[in-house]
């Protein structure tokens, strides 16, 4: 237990601190997951909103298909995102394994499903809502999914914080396509998983206290926009 | 108070395409399941007026103004809107809704969202805000209006569609009566002004302050179709009677 307390002490000391390297790591991290955040709404919320709006033969087995997809393992996409990088993999000669931009990459296939798939049912319910009053308005399909996308914009606001406490939170996937290289790839899962197999908690302990903290912030702004929405109506 | 010199002179290019109307139904039924709503309904309205359709629960009322507004398909039969086709006509036209269906936006936006969906000039927004009473409210979450200011905004954004016919479907239905007498005068202005109304309603003191004729539905059919002086006075046909007198119409 003493191992324990001086570990955390020094981990509180590095926090307090301002330590190089820990905000390094954090840094990076953020950087990576924030990206993978923007991308993945770049791509999923207007493919949430399509799905949405749209009738066709197939939709049940690709909505099946975009809820199953939000379980994705992070260690197959990071697999996968290995292979098509890797040297001799077809995107090979772009050079990109063991960077960030792998990492990036491998966290917005991760995450984009989980924002196309939350996206496509709040968007649905509200076209729901909406459809008639549309329909009378002679909406385009393209107006509709702008005006979805932005009467729906706070409950779309928690679906990307959803998806990026799952992007910042996860390991698998960026420690296969990163590496974890010091001072390049390193974000704060990957080296707290390293730090702790090597015995060093503090810094460990210290990753994983700013981990929370973005944890509970995370939460805190989707409580809080939530509150906003609900006090304008606009929920 | 409603400002009745309201213009929307400018929102809108000239119209230079025939007139919508005459409206003419011919054979119309819808129905779901085995149970037909509507069963075979013919019906003719002039170019100009207010009409009002009246009838049952569940006559169908609702149901013509969604099918001549292109919402909903007929199972069989026709609409014709002097010949125009039917998406043209549906642009041409507005419809308030029973519950409007107000976006989760500010009172203003939620006109400016009308203006461009059909690639309108937003400058008479100000105008029409004052015309329906909701200047002082331009700012305010739309969703957040007490139950007759949403009408009445539904109605603004119908109107700043620049209809030649509004559609209203029984947009005062629980509203209170100085509420009620608000949506009528804006109606009656935008009648004044040329607009043809056909509007739904149960409200039989609403018809007779309202209506020039009226459409009674019964047995998915229309049962009588009259001037409304001569509808109150002394009805044609016996589901109408019925209604009139507050006894149960099959």
């Amino acid at each position: 237990m003493h191992d324990f307390g001086d570990a955390l002490a020094l981990a509180l000391s590095l926090v307090m601190t301002g330590d190089a390297d820990l905000l390094e790591i954090v840094a990076l991290s953020l950087r990576v997951s924030l990206s993978a955040t923007v991308i993945a709404c770049v791509i999923g919320l207007p493919l949430g909103a399509l799905v949405a709006i749209s009738r066709f033969r197939g939709r049940g087995a690709l909505l099946v298909l975009m809820n199953a997809l939000m379980g994705l393992p992070p260690v197959v996409v990071g697999l996968l995102v290995y292979l098509h990088l890797s040297r001799a993999g077809p995107l090979g000669f772009l050079g990109l394994l063991y960077t960030p931009t792998a990492m990036i990459i491998a966290q917005t296939i991760l995450i984009a499903p989980i924002v196309a798939a939350l996206s496509r049912q709040v968007l649905e319910d509200l076209h729901t809502e909406y459809a008639e009053q549309f329909r009378s308005l002679c909406l385009s399909r393209r107006q509709t999914v702008q005006a979805l996308l932005w009467d729906a914009r706070y409950a779309l606001l928690t679906v990307a914080l959803a998806g990026f406490g799952r992007a910042v939170a996860e390991v698998g996937a960026v420690i296969i396509v990163g590496g974890n290289i010091d001072h390049l790839t390193r974000v704060m899962t990957t080296a707290i998983a390293l730090e702790t197999s090597k015995g060093d908690l503090a810094l460990a302990l210290a990753l994983g206290l700013v981990l929370m903290v973005i944890a509970l912030g995370v939460n805190a702004a989707v409580q809080s926009l939530r509150m906003t929405a609900a006090r304008q109506a606009y929920a | 108070m409603p400002d009745a010199s309201l213009t929307l002179a400018g929102a809108a290019p000239a119209r230079t395409a025939p007139p919508l109307l005459p409206l003419k139904l011919r054979g119309l039924s819808l129905g779901f399941g085995d149970a037909p709503v509507l069963d075979g309904l013919d019906l003719d309205l002039g170019p100009t007026g207010c009409t009002m359709i009246m009838g049952a629960n569940g006559a169908g009322k609702s149901l013509i103004l969604r099918l001549v507004h292109g919402l909903i398909p007929p199972d069989a039969g026709s609409i014709d809107w002097n010949g125009t086709p039917p998406a043209a006509a549906t642009r041409r036209q507005a419809l308030v809704f029973q519950k409007p269906v107000l976006l989760r936006r500010s009172v203003a936006a939620n006109l400016d969202f009308a203006f461009r969906a059909r690639g309108l000039s937003r400058a008479p927004r100000d105008a029409l805000l004052d015309h329906v009473g909701l200047a002082d409210k331009a700012r305010q979450p739309a969703r957040l209006l007490s139950g007759g200011e949403q009408q009445r905004l539904a109605l603004a954004r119908a109107l700043a569609l620049d209809p030649e016919v509004l559609l209203l479907d029984e947009p005062t239905a629980s509203l209170d009566p100085a509420s009620v007498l608000m949506i009528e005068r804006i109606a009656a202005d935008a009648l004044a002004r040329g607009v043809r109304l056909i509007w739904v309603t149960h409200d039989v003191g609403q018809a007779r302050r309202m209506a020039d004729d009226i459409v009674f539905i019964a047995g998915g059919k229309v049962a009588e179709h009259s001037a409304a002086t001569r509808f109150f006075d002394a009805p044609a046909s016996h589901p109408a009677r019925r209604y009139l007198d507050g006894d149960p119409v099959v």
